[in-house]
């Protein structure tokens, strides 16, 4: 056993478990975090992702001693009671099913949205094709990811727009 | 860290001792067979007695702030179900649609009624939630009758607010009436089913909230990361088992080296019976490193448990069926086979396919005190309580489990199989334990769909006109494995437990209504060389042999059709002409408002065979096919994209029109309808079980590809359509939603790229490479 600090979701951890445990288990069993869940432990479906230090990993297959960086779960995605928009979009569009995979989905779109604010269709289905869900969400999926985009566009616009006025 | 802190908030009431003590103390339990007065020498089996259905307080808990919960037994596995149920009951009982909530599907506080299955939620099981929740508006008002001092026909109820209608200042709330208290009123009915008070259900057109769009219920906690699912329970001293599965199918352990393992750290136990394997740790990834290294050794069975995937059909065409069903004959199809001036003949493949859920199965097991709680999201959570109790030999009143989201468990999936493991564990140990399977074992052991070969003919007159059909399906069902059996879940298996007889398996019939003069369709049923103890055992899938059966029965009107001469969806009009089978045009004319929304939306050009091969490396066409489950109906058309030199099948636009009854949520009901499409678009695509003569080698989602992101069409329409004769009739009913717009799509496809490349692909899946080898065979790979 060995101790590791970990920073998630804005607080620090301590715990005492062997170097080679995967991230998950210690998020799901030693901090209760929920989001990300297991669905294969084999770095296929995306049911375990988490970000650190904002690149999305499969936490299934990444030993601790292997992790450098602040963790964001899917908890960790709101602020101050806020849901972020992509949550918000995923509510509008009613997108889960069971919603097992959807902690997957949500931070895969999270990633892509933050490096390409405008994707193109193509763009949506390249970067979440390998983040699988077997209630078959991926529609409206897709969709929810497009109307959080035009959201945060809008968002940010009418924040310039204040700047220039104020 | 606290129990409470992992439990979900909105079971949270499920597990305080609250609403058992309600029950108790209401006397709302069923009557037990324990005598009073004699509990000294026949103490009661068990706290977990069954909530009375005929109890209106089982049902309907009204509170102080004037807010409801309704209890019923069903589960949701993320159809939104349990939105519904509110919707339908706020609109029943006169209460503001935000001002309820729903529990569902725990054993010992909510009423039996089954959880989930075949589609049957609003269809029938929401029938007694609407009168209980009407008798429920009828009590309230007598009670405001008294307390406003006048009679009921001068009364009014808004919103849980019942006033004069002379004097709307003259007014009480439900919750000022009863809350605290208990309606005790009994109702009537000899099963959970037919469980009705004096007051009637509502005209359709009288409901208010059933037919909104209203958001899901369960959708946020599932976005935002707060909801604790079956796999997230912790309770104190809880450990984690892990299976250690034979490496061969049929395999008879010899020997099992626990020393191997003792010294890791967090080890508990390794426990085995007959060839049943598991090791216990303390710790999660403890228990999947010492399934990794626990030694075992196994015997191989002395014959091959099954023939290769690839030699499947080649045995099952050979094998000996292991009962036939009673042929349906219609007509005189021999002479008409005799005299056709045309005869078509057909024989189709689908493989078996898996549950493959997205998450290995999972359960809890509790035995504290004696008792034995199971947290699960399996979604028949009552019979799960009957089989754990009956397989640990435990009075059932000692048993419950408590439903809680999870991965989809559509159908008889492993989380039943996972129950049972968790329960026995649980025991030999006396521990709480958690019971998690991996990819490979929920891929290779969970139960499958079964494979179904079809065979097909039909007889065409001189005038080209259909006359004659004939439908032979074989499938390999045998020893089918059904829904909570204490004698054919997994562990019961390897333990060698076995059932008197195997359960004999069932070959299913198409669905649709054409008016074709002379028919006859048989089923027969055929099993594997290993029916025990097997990886490919069998179990209801989502629509269990639909995807199977309308595969063959809708590719196959498409080849008649060319036979005839006559454009696809023409050639179904037709055949639902005036005389079309079983009723007196409620079906037909169902069908025909279905073919024809869709052909609509989706702009249906007409064409006799194939359209002409264009130049290009992409070719593209459309196709078509419809079926009946229960009474909803569905039509569906897709337009693929084939390209000729890879065999890469795109469906690039997909309309499903779609006719069940009543809809009570309908964003709701276009999502699980596009969903189920999607599963099956999977299925037609992707699924199949692979294996050798020794295991199933599909073990993760490289060796058993699913649908992704990339695969989805650019768009999808679902088209709501009520083509009831009577459209406005005011007892307009729900029909089963969650599994009809999985049937027709394999065909759909199959049909569509026919229409492109004008080969007929009767072999499921149609995987870039058998696309490509069925391409090439015709001479159209290339331009
Ligand atoms: S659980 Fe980690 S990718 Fe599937
Ligand atoms: S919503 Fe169920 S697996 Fe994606």
């Amino acid at each position: 056993m060995s101790k590791f600090t970990l920073k998630v979701n804005r607080r620090t951890h301590t715990v005492d478990v062997d170097p080679t445990t995967p991230l998950l288990y210690v998020l799901r069993n030693d901090l209760d975090l929920h989001g990300p869940r297991f669905g294969c432990g084999l770095a296929q479906c995306g049911a375990c992702s988490v970000l650190i230090n904002g690149a999305i990993q499969r936490s299934c297959v990444l030993p601790m001693s292997s992790v450098k960086g602040e963790i964001t779960t899917l908890e960790g995605l709101s602020e101050n009671g806020q849901l972020h928009p992509l949550q918000q979009a995923w509510i509008a569009e009613q997108v889960p099913q069971c919603g097992f995979c959807q902690n997957g989905q949500i931070l895969a779109a999270k990633v892509l949205l933050d490096k390409n604010p405008h994707p193109t269709d193509g763009q949506i289905r390249t970067a979440l094709n390998p983040t699988l869900c077997r209630c078959m969400t991926y529609y409206r999926v897709q969709a929810a990811v497009k109307r959080a985009a035009k959201a945060i566009a809008g968002a940010s616009a009418t924040g310039e727009e204040k700047e220039v006025v104020a | 860290m606290s129990v409470e802190s992992v439990i979900p908030r909105q079971i949270e009431e499920l597990l305080s001792s609250h609403r058992r003590n309600f029950l108790k103390s209401a006397g709302l339990f069923a009557v037990s067979l324990a005598t009073p007065g004699v509990a000294q020498t026949n103490p009661p089996p068990g706290p977990y007695r069954d909530p009375d259905f005929r109890q209106l307080d089982s049902w309907i808990v009204i509170h102080q702030d004037n807010t409801a919960t309704f209890y019923v037994g069903k589960t949701d596995p993320g159809q939104g179900t349990g939105t519904s149920f509110r919707q339908l009951m706020a609109d029943e009982l006169d209460i503001a649609f935000n001002r309820t909530a729903c529990i569902m599907g725990s054993t010992d506080i909510t009423v039996n009624q089954g959880g989930s299955g075949g589609s049957t939620a609003l269809e029938y099981d929401s029938r007694p939630m609407r009168r209980a929740a009407a008798e429920a508006r009828r009590v309230l008002l007598e009670m405001a009758s008294a307390r406003l001092g006048a009679p009921v026909d001068q009364l009014a109820v808004h919103d849980a607010v019942i006033s004069l209608q002379a004097d709307p200042s003259k007014r009480v709330s439900y919750g000022e009436l009863i809350a605290g208290k208990r309606f005790n009123v009994t109702l009537t009915g000899n099963n959970v089913m037919s469980a009705t008070g004096l007051a009637k259900v509502k005209p359709v057109q009288q409901l208010k909230y059933t037919g909104q769009s209203l958001q899901r219920d369960d959708i946020p906690a599932k976005v935002d990361g707060s909801l604790k699912w079956a796999g997230d329970v912790k309770l104190p001293g809880m450990v984690h088992a892990r299976n250690v599965k034979p490496p061969y199918a049929g395999a008879k352990l010899l020997s099992v080296d626990e020393a191997s393992v003792r010294g890791l750290p967090g080890f508990v136990r390794v426990l085995s019976k007959g060839n049943y394997v598991a090791v216990v740790f303390e710790r999660e990834e403890q228990a999947i490193e010492g399934a990794r290294q626990l030694k075992t050794s196994w015997e191989k069975p002395a014959a091959a448990p099954f023939p290769r995937s690839e030699d499947l059909f080649e045995y099952m065409r050979a094998a000996v069926p292991t009962s036939k069903s009673a042929p349906v004959v219609e007509g005189d199809p021999d002479t008409s086979f005799t005299s056709a001036a045309l005869k078509v003949e057909a024989e189709y493949e689908i493989p078996f396919q898996g549950h493959t859920s997205f998450s290995g199965a999972v359960a809890t097991a509790d035995p504290s005190n004696g008792q034995m709680t199971i947290y699960s999201n399996d979604m028949k959570s009552y019979s799960m309580r009957t089989c754990v109790a009956d397989f640990l030999g435990l009075h059932r009143d000692r048993v419950r489990v408590v439903w809680m989201q999870g991965a989809p468990s559509f159908g008889r999936s492993a989380c039943e199989d996972a129950a049972c493991e968790a329960a026995w564990l649980a025991k030999e140990i006396a521990r709480p334990v958690r019971m998690q399977w991996m990819r490979d074992e929920e891929t290779a052991w969970d139960t499958k769909g079964p494979a179904y070969l079809i065979k097909m003919r039909g007889a065409l007159d001189a005038q080209r006109a259909l006359t004659a059909y004939e439908y032979n399906a074989r499938a390999c069902d045998y020893n089918h494995t059904g829904y909570n059996e204490p004698d054919s879940v997994l562990i019961a298996h390897l333990m060698g437990i076995r059932r008197k007889t195997p359960a004999p398996g069932r070959a299913s019939m198409p669905s649709d209504v054409y008016a074709i003069p002379h028919r006859r369709m048989l089923g027969e049923v055929v099993g594997l060389p290993l029916i025990w103890e097997t990886p490919l055992r069998t179990g209801n899938l989502r629509d269990p042999d639909g995807p199977q059966v309308t595969f063959a029965s809708e590719s196959f009107i498409d080849e008649l059709a060319l036979a005839a001469k006559a454009d696809p969806l023409e050639f179904r009009l037709q055949l639902l002409g005036a005389s079309a089978r079983e009723d007196s045009g409620f079906r037909r004319a169902r069908s025909l408002a279905v073919l024809q929304a869709a052909a609509a939306k989706f702009g249906w050009e007409k064409r006799v065979g194939p359209k002409p091969r264009g130049k290009g490396q992409v070719l593209t066409g459309r196709g078509v096919a419809y079926s009946f489950r229960g009474q909803s109906v569905v039509a569906q058309m897709a337009e693929v994209e084939v390209n000729r030199e890879t065999g890469h099948v795109w469906a690039k636009r997909m309309v499903c029109a779609y006719d069940c009854g009543l809809v009570v949520n309908p964003e709701g009901l276009r999502r699980v309808a596009e969903c189920g499409m999607l599963h099956s678009l999977s299925r037609a695509l992707h699924e199949e079980v692979m294996f050798d003569t020794e295991k199933v080698t599909s073990r993760d989602w490289i060796s058993h590809p699913t649908l992704r992101h990339a695969d989805v069409p650019e768009t999808i329409d679902v088209l709501l359509v009520n083509g009831d004769p009577q459209p406005d009739r005011p007892d307009l009913s729900p029909y089963g939603g969650g599994e009809a717009t999985c049937k027709p799509t394999l065909a759909a496809i199959a049909n569509a790229i026919f229409d492109a490349t004008g080969v007929r692909l009767r072999r499921v899946p149609f995987r870039a490479a058998r696309v490509l080898a069925a391409l090439k065979a015709a001479g159209v790979d290339r331009v």
